[in-house]
């Protein structure tokens, strides 16, 4: 590991010192085939189009805006332009023109580098509102031909420019990654925000370099690691681990050939070390059982046999006692059964270490894959931060915690119960918002907004976002996100919003998921049409219904929440959709919003109905739409 | 677009008939170098007659045909055909359901494989060279037609849409010179068509592919086409850019009828 280096480009040269061409920095799957990247080769890319940047009049301190999928070309764009001193922005690629349109106002960027047409379309259609976009550079060049825009240029064009800029200019790129230092602006990254605009995290090299370096030290990582580069390059996550700890421990990642191959490409890669959000590891499952209840019945009896033992012997090694030999011995058969062949299919035969962050993840599908053998481990942290405040430590494991704090991290819990913490990846502000900044990093600690505490063994235990959390009529603790969760546990349930404050009872919205109610319905030979003909189906509203039932058990054994058990619920008849406004794109809930689209629904929740009217917008293949009216009914659910 | 140009394709006078029915009338047609043409028509017009007669599967009772401007016999048979240049899909899918992706295209590239089947089978040499060069090549295919996920998925299982893309990609392999596409975009949904109609511009614009195509959604042929030609029961009734034929009372007649009075 390179401790001298304080910045990316410095990192990227020792690298090359280093490694030279002797070992991949990246990989991308392209034409069927697994292309392969030096150090030296990612050094040539980088140096090209910095110097190509550089020509085109990028300056210290100008932004480049940065949309697309993960593919080695928009990394080396990060490391060019932080060696000009540049600060890279990257953009969700799905997000909607409103924000795009936002982050790349505030972000005053001067260059954009977009993946492919797709991309360059939507920046070119907004360039007119953006006067600061000045140059805009696309990567794949299919389907450019006929854009005759002069500020639109290829990637490979610009690398052209630069090779040309360096004869001129020989010493021009080193010396401008000279002048970097610790405490310049490495990249901002734009939250997603579920209340108001995105607002513009600022991280310094030493934050972003710090919080790569504390990961790599306490979970032993190596070059030798291969990490999958699968996530939004916007998100801090993705940041982290592809770009900050790939450069600082000088391991590999594998851009998949697209979205839609990355499990394929995952198992061809069999990454070692892997980070996922809870709903693709609950994905994951269902994708799983799907399979299962399709296998031959013996396939089926041994994987449930064999899942019931790893279950047993996960909660053992949880507790960290013994396992006794007959259930090591069974576990050891299962091991070359089940377990084995399961987790080479998914591609973690060689997982050392797996992370789920983000949302809090259902104790079954944790219990499931670390019964597998994954060494799969809860942690928290939030852009602000750099993603490190706490990791669960190998051996000490809880499943509804996100562990003890990483060394070096301080946290506190304040008087209303808010988390606070002081991290070596600590942000230094949020970009033009002075007002958000002192609201937010108080005496050198981060205010998370997140609710929790510290429970009897040192852990941090998450219970939602502190300003959500309120209280019922009677005064019983409100925690709408703790209920949610704990009904998105179940496999049908896909999203769910909980309403009670001020309120006498608790009730809820629920999503169900289409992919696993529809299989559950077909197998029962339950026909249906839409996912709106679905969700009110009587037989789909007792499935549901047993879930919320064990919801509320679970809840009556909380002293605490037991009074906040769900009353009654419904199922909507359209799914949640980022697209509507209705969750961010992370997937969480913009409460104030769904309160005011749904507030009939709401209204009905808490008065006696037993159906409501609502008009859904159905859009057909061929574009198509047309409103309809359609009949939510309401049920009441067992309170315990 | 290149008027000056010799067709690459020039068919004359072509009759055909199939026992008292006469399918092709003395129908001409020519196909310029580098553009994108439409023959249309209504049902039984025969349009796919004539596709099938260039490509060799009939053979014209009379009529000249030809192909760069050499004159080609008129019974030839298919493969002769595909080895001057000529691909072609078909209306209802001729795809191997059991085979998958990957190896449904490889078949487009049979013509192109010089190295017999004992230096392939040991890989050894000009094969060895040859394989990588088909390899790659397919997968420049897979990637142009967005296709990667697909891949290893045998077609059989596909939906209809991406099957027809499978085919297409199929007859891309081949290189031809000339690529008829008999209905491409049949039982398709607006964004299926919308894609295809992109992949057929791209084929054309981006990698210069002349292409002749048979189209019943007139959306996409007046977008996508460069010239046309209206057949109407065996006969020729017009030809020329889609203004023209839009313009066109014969087309309009043969299409919605004669109007009253």
């Amino acid at each position: 590991m390179v401790e001298s280096a304080e910045t990316f480009p410095k990192i990227l040269l020792d690298n090359v010192q280093k490694f030279r061409r002797s070992k991949t920095a990246i990989r991308e799957k392209g034409y069927g085939i697994w292309q392969s990247y030096s150090w030296q080769d990612y050094h040539d890319h980088v140096r090209d189009f910095a110097l190509g940047l550089a020509s085109l009049g990028f300056k210290r301190g100008d932004k480049l805006a940065i949309i697309g999928d993960n593919r080695p070309q928009l990394y080396w764009g990060m490391a060019a332009a932080q060696s000009l001193g540049g600060v890279p922005v990257s953009l969700y690629q799905d997000a909607i023109e409103r924000e795009l349109e936002f982050i790349l106002e505030h972000s005053e960027a001067r260059f954009a580098l977009a993946e492919d047409q797709e991309q360059s379309d939507k920046l070119l259609s907004l360039k007119q509102k953006i006067p600061n976009i000045e140059c805009i550079i696309y990567n794949d060049p299919k389907g450019m031909r006929n854009y005759t825009e002069p500020f639109l240029m290829a990637f490979d064009d610009v690398q052209e420019l630069g090779r040309k800029f360096g004869e001129e200019n020989p010493h021009y790129f080193e010396d401008e990654i000279d002048k970097g230092t610790a405490d310049d602006l490495a990249v901002i990254c734009y939250t997603s925000g579920t209340t108001g605009n995105p607002k513009g995290v600022l991280l310094p090299y030493h934050a972003v370099v710090d919080a790569a370096r504390c990961f790599i030290e306490f979970e032993g990582l190596t070059e030798n690691e291969e990490i999958m580069a699968y996530l939004p390059m916007a998100w801090i996550g993705d940041h982290i681990f592809s770009y900050g700890e790939a450069m600082v421990a000088g391991f590999i990642s594998n851009c998949p050939e697209n979205t839609s191959t990355v499990v394929s490409d995952m198992r061809e890669i069999g990454p070692t070390y892997l980070f996922c959000p809870p709903r693709i590891w609950e994905n994951i499952l269902t994708q799983v059982m799907i399979k299962i209840e399709d296998a031959a019945w013996i396939k089926r009896k041994i994987f449930h046999y064999f899942m019931s033992v790893a279950g047993k012997v996960e909660k053992i090694r949880i507790s960290n006692n013994p396992v006794p030999m007959g259930s090591k011995i069974l576990y050891q058969i299962g091991r070359i059964l089940v377990y084995g062949p399961l987790t080479d299919n998914l591609g973690m035969k060689n997982v050392q270490v797996a992370y789920t962050a983000g949302e809090a993840i259902g104790p079954e599908i944790f219990e499931f894959f670390r019964s597998l053998g994954i060494n799969l481990k809860q942690l928290y942290g939030m852009t602000e931060s750099c993603a490190l405040v706490s990791i669960q430590k190998d051996g000490d494991i809880e499943s509804d915690t996100v562990g003890t704090p990483v060394p070096g991290v301080d946290i506190k819990i304040s008087e209303n119960g808010e988390v606070l913490y002081k991290s070596p990846g600590n942000f230094s502000g949020y970009f033009k918002n002075d007002e958000a900044t002192k609201e937010t990093l108080v005496d050198g600690y981060v205010l998370s907004g997140d609710a929790g505490y510290i429970t009897r063994h040192g852990h941090l235990k998450i219970i939602d976002r502190a300003k959500d959390v309120s209280k019922l009529n009677d005064g019983t603790l409100f925690a709408p996100k703790y209920i949610e969760n704990k009904l998105k546990f179940s496999p049908f349930i896909k999203e769910a919003v909980a309403h009670g404050q001020g309120k006498d009872f608790v009730t809820a919205f629920i999503d169900i998921d289409y992919g696993a109610v529809g299989n559950w319905a077909e197998r029962r030979h339950i026909p249906y049409t839409s996912y709106t003909d679905l969700a009110q189906k009587p037989e789909v509203y007792d499935l549901v219904d047993e879930a919320v039932q064990r919801v509320n058990k679970s809840l009556s054994e909380d002293e605490k929440l037991s009074n906040a058990q769900i009353k009654r619920f419904l199922l909507l008849h359209k799914e949640l959709d980022p697209d509507d406004g209705e969750i961010t794109r992370t997937r969480k809930v913009r409460r104030s919003f769904v309160a005011e689209k749904y507030e009939t629904l709401i209204d009905a929740l808490f008065t006696g109905k037993d159906k409501v009217t609502v008009d859904a917008t159905f859009t057909y293949e061929d574009g198509r739409a047309t409103t309809m009216q359609a009949d939510l009914k309401i049920r009441d659910a067992k309170i315990f | 677009m290149s008027a000056n140009k010799e067709p690459i394709l020039k068919v004359e006078d072509i009759h055909i008939s199939f026992g008292g029915l006469k399918a092709l009338n003395g129908v001409s047609l020519e196909v310029n170098p580098g553009e994108i043409m439409a023959i249309i028509g209504p049902n039984g017009a025969g349009k796919t007659t004539m596709l099938n007669v260039i490509n060799g599967v009939y053979t014209p009772d009379e009529g000249r045909i030809f192909f760069e401007g050499r004159q080609r016999p008129l019974k030839m048979k298919p493969h002769h055909v595909a080895e001057m240049g000529i691909a072609r899909t078909f209306q209802n899918l001729a795809l191997f359901k059991g085979m998958d992706t990957w190896s449904n295209i490889m078949v487009g590239r049979t013509q192109k494989m010089k190295s017999n089947f004992f230096s392939q089978g040991i890989y050894w040499g000009m094969s060895q060279k040859e394989e990588i060069e088909h390899r790659e090549a397919v997968e420049w295919i897979i990637d142009f037609l967005e296709i990667e996920n697909i891949r290893k998925q045998s077609v059989g299982m596909l939906p209809y849409g991406l099957q027809k893309r499978v085919e297409l990609g199929r007859a891309l392999a081949a290189e031809p010179k000339l690529l008829l596409l008999d209905e491409p975009m049949a039982g398709m949904n607006l964004e299926e068509k919308e894609d295809i109609a992109r992949f057929v511009l791209d084929a054309n614009e981006e990698l210069g592919y002349t292409v002749a195509l048979i189209e019943h959604d007139m959306g996409v042929v007046m977008d996508i086409c460069d010239r046309i030609a209206v057949l109407d029961f065996g006969n020729k009734i017009a030809d020329g850019t889609p203004d023209e034929i839009k313009a066109n009372s014969k087309v309009i007649k043969a299409y919605l009828g004669e109007a009253e009075g």
